[in-house]
């Protein structure tokens, strides 16, 4: 069952990732890219990181990527007529062969890790939350300032914008 | 596959209960109460038309007119609309409100015929931010809906809502923050089952979190006072415009469901879910232990699930009240209240929570 469910994920957040590249509308690139969100969502759970997959849902595919939608709707990038040309198509190609033969070597170097059995309340709140308060609170800080600095400083660019 | 039947049973009928309590009782009856509690509280006598040989039963049939006049109307798609993402839209818009029921229990613990049935559809360790995280995808419905129609007003409305949905989703998350400290879980099912004691229902503690929460899950709803995305005077119908048909009523059930699903939400976290104060599930079972277990576990379920339902009609009531209450908020109102009230509101009743705790004045369950 965990099987088929993790080649149903991967397949279709496959799929939609090649959609997203190959839609003509920006609106279905967006739609396409919430899918891939959901599928990760999904791995992220059979992995038994329900947090994880909660969480993936929440920011990305609930708030990041309506954030995306919202910009495509204020812009108004409706349809181009006709198909895409043959120079998008070379370059979409052309990257595709690039970033496969680069991938190449980092797959077959992958030394998969031995299954190991998982700790009791691995991937659940109460033990994400512990470790990231105790083993990785010095990280975790570190982020959160990064974060408000990022915060503050779009709101400073807005501002002065405004004036 | 045969050990897994009784289980898979359980699970059909506990769907077959929150879709047919859903779709088939609350969302007509919705729209009955919405019209004739408009009508009492502005002192008209509506909704009386509809009969079946001379009975109207105080406008009941309303409902069902309803259905059968929006079943038999032309499904309209504009020219130039996107007719893929206009057909899906309103789906996107109800699923969440459905599925985020599969985390909300409906009722306790009970043993029928050797079987534990806990009455829920799904209880997931993460409860509470499933219920987040799906209800975040129905703003997806709202805003390609005002894309797809290809229609100023649409469009117009869709932003709104995108603005104002994105906004309350993250204050709504921070409201109950302090609850979730408290209860020390995120599972609802372990909420309810730590609210056996009347003292530690959330509501004791936590009005102000349960009053902030309502507010933003109200907002969420774009239910008026918050109406701003489909405001009438402004927008003709805001995002749903140029819908008709089945479509529309699709957006229309996604947001009675909505309602209801609101309602069981704050049961399940502020009123203790199907619990009766001062009577545990134990005192009902060993009260009809002469009936036998099962007969015994049978009714106490059935009371269970009664309760629930009398304290989610309630809350329905509130907020059905609030919407014939209260005027449109402007849009920067919307935004002042949600980003410089409640936000800062809600953190700060983080902060009384987290040191109540840790002094020991409020003790956790």
């Amino acid at each position: 069952m965990e099987t088929l469910l993790f080649y149903l994920f991967a397949t279709l957040s496959v799929a939609f990732g090649l959609m997203m590249i190959m839609a003509r509308q920006a609106i279905y690139s967006a739609v396409c890219l919430i899918g891939v969100m959901f599928c990760l969502a999904g791995l992220f759970a059979l992995l038994s990181a329900h947090l994880i997959a909660a969480l993936q849902i929440l920011v990305y595919a609930g708030a990041v990527m309506v954030l995306f939608v919202f910009v495509i709707m204020l812009l108004n990038l409706r349809e181009k007529a006709g198909l895409r040309s043959v120079g998008d198509m070379a370059t979409q190609l052309f990257f595709v062969v690039v970033l496969g033969v680069l991938f190449v070597p980092l797959i077959a170097s992958y030394d998969a890790p031995s299954a190991t059995k998982l700790a009791e309340g691995f991937g659940s709140t109460a033990g994400v939350g512990t470790l990231l308060y105790t083993d990785y609170i010095l990280p975790f800080e570190i982020v959160s300032v990064l974060l408000l600095a990022a915060l503050v400083g779009a709101v400073a660019l807005a501002k002065t914008r405004m004036r | 596959m045969s050990a897994y039947l009784p289980d898979l049973i359980e699970t059909m009928v506990k769907i077959a209960i929150v879709l047919g309590m859903n779709i088939g009782f609350f969302a007509p009856m919705l729209a009955w109460v919405e019209r004739k509690q408009s009508a009492v509280m502005q002192d008209r006598i509506g909704a009386n038309r509809a009969d079946i040989f001379g009975f109207t039963v105080i406008g009941l049939f309303h409902s069902l007119a309803d259905a059968i006049k929006l079943i038999f109307k032309e499904d309209f798609i504009p020219r130039g609309a996107d007719k893929l993402l206009h057909t899906i839209a309103p789906l996107i818009a109800m699923i969440p409100a459905l599925v985020t029921f599969a985390v909300i229990p409906f009722g306790g613990h009970y043993v029928l015929w050797g079987h534990d049935v806990n009455l829920v559809i799904a209880d997931l360790d993460v409860g509470i931010l499933f219920v987040l995280a799906i209800s975040s995808i129905a703003t997806y419905g709202v805003v390609l809906a005002g894309w797809a129609s290809n229609n100023n007003w649409s469009l117009l409305g869709g932003l709104r809502a995108a603005a104002q949905m994105f906004s309350y989703e993250v204050t709504m998350g921070l409201t109950i923050i302090g609850l979730v400290m408290y209860y020390q879980s995120l599972s609802l099912v372990e909420i309810v089952a730590k609210q056996e004691n009347f003292f530690h229902w959330g509501i004791i503690w936590h009005w102000p979190a349960f009053i902030l929460f309502l507010a933003c899950a109200v907002a969420e709803n774009k239910r008026v006072p918050f109406d701003i995305p489909e405001a009438e005077s402004e927008l003709v119908a805001g995002y749903f415009t140029e819908y008709s048909g089945m479509k529309f009523v699709i957006f229309w059930t996604a947001e009675f469901i909505e309602v209801v699903t609101i309602s069981a939400l704050c049961v399940v976290m502020f009123f203790g879910g199907h619990q009766i104060p001062f009577i545990s599930v134990q005192d009902i079972v060993n009260y009809l232990m002469d009936f036998g277990p099962n007969v015994a576990n049978l009714v106490a379920a059935v009371i269970g699930f009664t309760v629930f339902i009398v304290k989610v009609v309630v809350l329905i009531f509130i907020q059905m009240t609030i919407r014939w209450t209260l005027p449109r908020f402007r849009y920067d109102q919307i935004m002042k209240l949600g980003w410089k009230m409640i936000l800062p509101l809600s953190l700060v009743w983080i902060l009384i929570v987290g040191v109540l705790i840790l002094a020991g004045i409020m003790p956790t369950p």
